[in-house]
C-alpha cells in the first residue's frame, strides 16, 4: 500500500521540480562548457559538399529568414554557411523576407566577413539587398526580374551602380541559394516559387520543428537540409576541420549541444520514471 | 454594394493572377510581378493601420483602467520608445544620415539588449514545457502509445552524442541499426510519408478554399453585416 502510494505520488510529481531540474542542469552544463564530439550525418556531409563544390566567384543568394526567437538555433548555422562560402571566395547576395533577417545579415557581416575576411569588399564580393515585404510574391518577382523589386540595396545605393549586380537580373543567374529559415515565408516558398521553377539548386538550414516539413523536398527539389542545433553542430565541426584558420573561436552550435544533450537525458529519465510509475500502479490496482 | 464590390475585386484579381500563371505572354505574364509591387505599397499602409489599431486598443485599456492595463502601458511605451529611436535615429554614431541599426545607436541597443534576449527567452520556455509534458504524456498505455514512446526515445537519443556512443561498437554492416541512423530512418520514411500526405491534403484544401473565395461562395473575410 505504501509502495503504491509512493508511486502514485511520484507519477503526479510537481512540475516545478521538473522545471528546476532542467534549469539547474542546463546552467551547470553552460557554466562547465560541456562539449561533445560530433559525428556528422550523411545529410550534413551532403550540405557541406554542395558548398565545397562551388567554384570561385560563383553567385550565391543567402536568404536570412529568421528572427530573435529562432536565432539561438539558426544563427550558428547561418554563420557557418557564410564562413564556408567566404572561404570558397564566392560572391554573396544577402536578402531577407523577414524584417529581422536584415539585422541578422548585419551581425554576420560584422562578425565574419569584416573580421575574418577583410579582403571581402562590399559591392564587389558581397551585397546586402535588405528586407522586402511580400512573402512569396517577392520570390515570384525575383525569379524573372530582381531589379524591378530591388531598385536599391539596403543602404539606398542604386542597384545599377553596384558592380556585383551587373550580371544578375533574375534568380536563374545564381549558382546556389542558401536559405536559413524559421517558418513562413521561408524554405518552402523559396523552393516552390524560386529554386524549382528557376532550376537553381538550394540548400537549407531550418529549426528542428520545421525540418520534418522540408524533408519531402529532398533530394529532387532540395539539395540538403540542416535540421536544428544538432545538424548545425555537425556542420560547424566539418567547417572547423576543413578550415581551422577561419573556424572562429566561438563555435556556437557545438557549445549549445552540451546543454541540449543534458536536457534530452533528463527528459528521457522522466519518461522512464513516469512509465515505471504507471506500470507499477496499474499492476498493484489489478 | 458593400459586399458586391469587394467580391467583384476578389473575383477579378483572382482570375487575373490565375491567368498570369498559365499565360506567360504579355500582358498576363508580368501581371503577377505588378501585383506584388502593389502588395508592397498596400503593406506599408497596413503597417500604419496595425500600429494605429495597437495604440487604440491598448490606449483604451489604459484610459478605462481595465484589467491588465499595466501591461498595455508597457506595450504602448515600448512601441513609442522603439518608434522614436528608429525614426529619429537617436544615439546614432553617424547621425541622422547613418544606418538606423548601426552598432552604438539606441535602436541597436534596444534590439540587442531587449528584443533579442526576450525573444530567445520566450522560445526557450518551450524546453521546460516539453520536459513536463513528456513526463505526463509519454505513457505506454496501448500499442500506438508504445510505438510513439519508442520513436521519441530514439529521436531524443539520436540527437545527442550519447546516441552515437551507445551504438558505436556495431560493425559497419549493421550501421543502419545505430541510434542516429534509426533516428534518420524515422524522419526519412514514416515521418516523410505522413508529411507528404498532409501536404497533399493541405494543398487540395487550399485549392478548394481559394476557388470558393474567388467565386464568392466563401465570403467570411468580409465580416458580418
Amino acid at each position: 500500500m505504501r509502495v503504491k502510494r509512493f508511486f502514485e505520488k511520484l507519477s503526479t510529481l510537481d512540475r516545478r521540480i521538473i522545471y528546476c531540474l532542467i534549469g539547474v542542469s542546463i546552467i551547470i552544463s553552460l557554466i562547465g562548457k560541456l562539449q561533445f564530439r560530433e559525428f556528422p550525418s550523411a545529410m550534413t556531409k551532403k550540405v557541406f559538399a554542395t558548398i565545397e563544390s562551388l567554384p570561385k566567384d560563383a553567385k550565391v543568394l543567402v536568404a536570412m529568414d529568421y528572427d530573435p526567437p529562432s536565432e539561438p538555433e539558426l544563427h550558428p548555422m547561418a554563420t557557418a554557411f557564410v564562413r564556408q562560402l567566404a572561404a570558397k571566395e564566392v560572391n554573396l547576395y544577402f536578402v531577407a523576407l523577414w524584417p529581422m533577417g536584415q539585422v541578422m545579415t548585419s551581425k554576420i557581416v560584422d562578425k565574419v566577413l569584416k573580421k575574418k575576411f577583410p579582403d571581402y569588399q562590399y559591392g564587389k564580393d558581397y551585397v546586402d539587398l535588405g528586407f522586402k515585404s511580400g512573402n512569396q510574391g517577392v520570390i515570384n518577382v525575383m525569379r524573372t526580374n530582381i531589379k524591378k523589386l530591388f531598385t536599391t540595396d539596403r543602404g539606398g545605393t542604386d542597384i545599377n551602380s553596384i558592380p556585383l549586380m551587373e550580371h544578375v537580373s533574375s534568380l536563374k543567374d545564381f549558382d546556389l541559394i542558401v536559405s536559413v529559415s524559421a517558418g513562413y515565408p521561408g524554405i518552402i516558398e523559396w523552393i516552390q516559387f524560386g529554386s524549382d521553377p528557376a532550376g537553381v539548386p538550394i540548400i537549407n538550414g531550418s529549426t528542428a520543428v520545421q525540418a520534418p516539413q522540408v524533408f519531402p523536398y529532398f533530394p529532387r527539389q532540395l539539395a540538403g537540409v540542416l535540421g536544428g542545433i544538432k545538424a548545425a553542430a555537425e556542420y560547424e565541426s566539418l567547417v572547423k576541420e576543413r578550415y581551422p584558420e577561419i573556424a572562429g573561436d566561438e563555435n556556437m552550435a557545438i557549445m549549445r549541444m552540451g546543454p541540449q544533450t543534458i536536457a534530452h537525458l533528463i527528459i528521457i529519465f522522466f519518461i522512464v520514471v513516469g512509465n515505471i510509475c504507471y506500470f507499477v500502479t496499474r499492476k498493484m490496482s489489478v | 454594394m458593400r459586399r458586391q464590390i469587394p467580391l467583384l475585386i476578389t473575383f477579378i484579381v483572382g482570375i487575373v493572377l490565375i491567368l498570369s500563371a498559365f499565360i506567360p505572354r504579355a500582358p498576363f505574364g508580368s501581371l503577377g510581378e505588378e501585383f506584388t509591387v502593389f502588395f508592397d505599397i498596400i503593406a506599408v499602409f497596413a503597417f500604419i493601420l496595425g500600429g494605429g489599431a495597437l495604440i487604440k486598443l491598448h490606449g483604451d485599456k489604459i484610459y478605462k483602467r481595465k484589467k491588465g492595463w499595466g501591461y498595455s502601458l508597457v506595450t504602448v511605451a515600448g512601441f513609442f520608445i522603439t518608434l522614436i529611436a528608429g525614426l529619429l535615429k537617436t544615439g546614432n554614431p553617424e547621425g541622422f544620415a547613418g544606418k538606423v541599426d548601426i552598432e552604438g545607436s539606441h535602436f541597436y541597443a534596444l534590439y540587442e539588449y531587449v528584443f533579442l534576449p526576450l525573444g530567445a527567452t520566450m522560445f526557450s520556455l518551450l524546453a521546460f514545457f516539453v520536459a513536463s509534458a513528456s513526463f505526463r504524456a509519454f505513457r505506454a498505455k496501448n500499442r500506438e502509445a508504445t510505438i510513439l514512446l519508442v520513436a521519441a526515445f530514439i529521436i531524443l537519443l539520436g540527437r545527442t552524442f550519447l546516441g552515437s556512443l551507445l551504438t558505436l561498437w556495431l560493425p559497419e554492416q549493421l550501421n543502419f541499426l545505430t541510434i542516429p541512423e534509426l533516428a534518420n530512418w524515422i524522419m526519412n520514411v514514416p515521418n516523410l510519408a505522413g508529411q507528404r500526405a498532409i501536404m497533399i491534403g493541405i494543398s487540395l484544401g487550399v485549392i478548394s478554399t481559394s476557388l470558393k473565395i474567388i467565386l464568392g461562395v466563401e465570403s467570411s473575410y468580409l465580416g458580418n453585416d
